[in-house]
């Protein structure tokens, strides 16, 4: 038999992210088709703790308990499970796409000698390998690539795959692994809250975006009543977080965050390529600009002609109207 | 403070294309990757109020010279180039160890910079993969940079509810993003100047490396095949005056079931 397809999972809070779940699916799935196993690897403080929520996902855990304080997450796990795979020599490797994922699968590319392909949007299983899709060039192209080998590693984005349950729960069990060479050290000495964070877009919904033309803190005020009217969260363009009037957790696009939300609202948005990258994907695209010939009527599906300034206060009141049932 | 950026010279957004093997094409017209230059800017602050000089190390074709000589215009002391016909087609493993063997025969250098991720890759492994190959400490996320007191680096780590602050000795490896403010635009001084720096290429063979270790025959994945993605429905537009205007967005969102 082959061998097994791993989701390296992160914890948050105590629990497996949703993006781990994700992971535990498609690893799941992935092994059910190439007539593997699979195993989702939770590393770090609150391993086993959060193994069972995990397990809920797929045949198996392996929770390897690890203490994280004063120490980046990525510098722990990345060894650990590169010891891991060392000794049990797993066929595929499935990490996410978020900011930790990325710093562990980067390391694992220097630590193991597992082929890496970054980006993945979807994966599906092709004869001896996984085939991934990649969304190329800002969206221009979808391509397909896979391994020469019959190893590797895949960086998965959020929402490539719904997190479903499988038929019974799975096994935990509990691995101590020992490192023969922690990572060169790097210390966390401190831990600053910025006030004022914003409802996270990545699991959003509805996020309505803002541009450069909502013009001031003030502009953002009418953005953040139309997200609150439907329920949802703001996002932004770098130009927007440039400007410092939203953090820059909340900006979508290249440098920023890629969103699949089942609508999205942009107000006073261009769409340039680097935006487009993070939100094309969406359901439903609103576009409210007063340019008809932005280009972000290539990937919009209704573009609402005129000055935001007027329509979304009306748009913001017409909503609440709508679900106090008055309208 | 001595640093090295990695610079990758990408196609000009909105104009790359995959040849027929579907590989990236590089003999269009190039630019420095957007997110090193944030780096690249940081750098160049850095060294300003800390004496030090920046140098730029890119991996990459004939193309990547325009790119190198803006950085040098915008004030880096010299680059390195390392480019050779076997390099076309290298997957990130090739690109690790030859961006790797470079930074060796570079050293000394305190920082090495990095960026985000890139346009036409958009990997964002790199960074993470070197200080790991280099055994040399990794910060990554960096919205700011600054040396302490004790000859070491302290960045901000950007997370989703703030910040956290990371510290460790250099040498060290050190990925940033955009929080870390706009790249200046060249001088008509610097660009003056700038023709007078000098850019050192180097081949495989200079870094003690094997041609058939990169390149499109020894790479450890394959794209497949590219198709357009399927095109959206196209736009409706609403040009009624605002009343009018959203009382057809509110049945447009209705009729979509998402209100
Ligand atoms: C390396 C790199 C990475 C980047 N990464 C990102 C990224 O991650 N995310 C991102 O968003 N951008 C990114 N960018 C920037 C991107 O290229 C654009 O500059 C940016 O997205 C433009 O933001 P905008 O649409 O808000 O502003 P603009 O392009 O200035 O558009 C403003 C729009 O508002 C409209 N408008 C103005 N006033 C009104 C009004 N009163 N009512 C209605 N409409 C109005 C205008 O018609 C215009 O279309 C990146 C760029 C680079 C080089
Ligand atoms: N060919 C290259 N030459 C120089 N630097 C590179 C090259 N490829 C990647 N890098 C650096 O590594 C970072 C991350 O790249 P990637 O992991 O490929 O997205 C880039 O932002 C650059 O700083």
């Amino acid at each position: 038999m082959a061998g097994q397809i791993w989701a390296i999972g992160e914890i948050a809070d105590g629990q497996p992210t949703k993006l781990t779940l994700e992971l535990a699916t498609l690893a799941r799935t992935l092994a059910e088709r190439s007539g593997t196993e699979a195993r989702t690897v939770l590393v770090g403080a609150g391993a086993s703790g959060a193994a069972a929520a995990a397990a809920a996902y797929g045949p198996g855990v392996l929770a390897v308990d690890a203490d994280t304080t004063g120490l980046p997450v990525s510098a722990v796990v990345a060894p650990r499970v590169a010891a891991l795979v060392a000794e049990r020599q797993p066929a595929f490797l499935l990490v996410g796409a978020s900011n930790d994922g990325k710093d562990i699968a980067g390391m694992l590319l220097g630590l193991t000698d597992l082929p890496l392909l970054a980006n993945g949007a979807g994966v599906a299983w092709a004869d001896t390998a996984p085939n991934v899709e990649m969304s190329t060039f800002g969206g221009k192209l979808v391509t397909h690539s896979t391994f020469a080998g019959t190893r590797g590693m895949v960086i998965v984005r959020l929402a490539s795959v719904a997190a479903e349950q499988a038929s019974a729960p799975g096994s935990v069990e509990q691995v101590s692994v020992t490192v023969a060479d922690e990572l060169p050290a790097v210390k966390v000495t401190g831990s600053v809250e910025e006030s004022g964070a914003a409802a996270p877009i990545e699991e959003a919904r509805i996020i309505v975006g803002a541009g450069r033309g909502v013009g001031s803190p003030d502009g953002l005020k009418i953005i953040e009543e139309l997200a609150t009217a439907l329920g949802g969260a703001v996002g932004a363009t770098r130009a927007v977080v440039d400007s410092g009037w939203v953090s820059y957790g909340q900006q979508i696009g290249q440098t920023g965050k890629i969103v699949t939300p089942a609508l999205y609202i942009a107000c006073g948005i261009s769409g340039a390529i680097q935006h487009k990258v993070g939100v094309q994907t969406a359901n439903t695209i609103i576009a409210i600009n007063r340019d008809a010939d932005a280009p972000i009527a290539e990937f919009a599906d209704l573009f609402v002609v005129g000055d935001l300034f007027e329509i979304v206060p009306k748009l913001s009141a017409a909503i609440r109207a709508r679900k106090s049932g008055s309208a | 403070m001595n640093i090295v950026v990695l610079l990758k010279a990408v196609p000009v957004v909105g104009t790359e294309r995959l040849d027929s093997n579907f590989m990236t094409d590089r003999t269009v017209q190039l630019e420095a990757n957007g997110n090193d230059e944030y780096l690249l800017e940081k750098a160049l602050k850095l060294t300003e109020a800390h004496g030090g000089e920046v140098v730029t190390l890119t991996v990459g074709p004939a193309g990547a010279m325009e790119p190198i000589r803006k950085a040098l215009a915008m004030g880096t002391a010299r680059a390195v180039q390392v480019t050779d016909d076997a390099l076309r087609g290298s997957d990130m493993r090739a690109t690790l160890d030859v961006l790797a063997a470079a930074l060796k025969k570079m050293e000394p250098w305190d920082l090495v910079f990095a960026g985000a991720d890139t346009s036409d890759g958009q990997g964002g492994v790199l960074g993470a993969a070197l200080a790991v190959r280099l055994n040399l400490p990794y910060l990554s996320y960096a919205s700011e940079i600054e040396p302490t007191d004790s000859g070491g680096v302290r960045i901000h780590r950007f997370n989703s509810t703030g910040y956290d602050i990371l510290e460790a000795p250099t040498p060290a490896v050190v990925m940033g993003t955009q929080l870390l403010g706009a790249p200046r635009y060249p001088s008509l001084r610097g660009i003056m100047q700038a023709r007078a720096k000098q850019v050192e290429t180097c081949t495989l063979a200079d870094l003690g490396l094997a041609p058939e270790t990169v390149g499109a025959d020894a790479a450890t994945t394959k794209t497949l095949d590219s198709a357009k993605p399927p095109e959206r429905a196209g736009a409706t537009f609403v040009r009624e005056a605002p009343d009018e205007a959203v009382a057809k967005v509110v049945e447009f969102l209705s009729s979509r079931r998402l209100i």
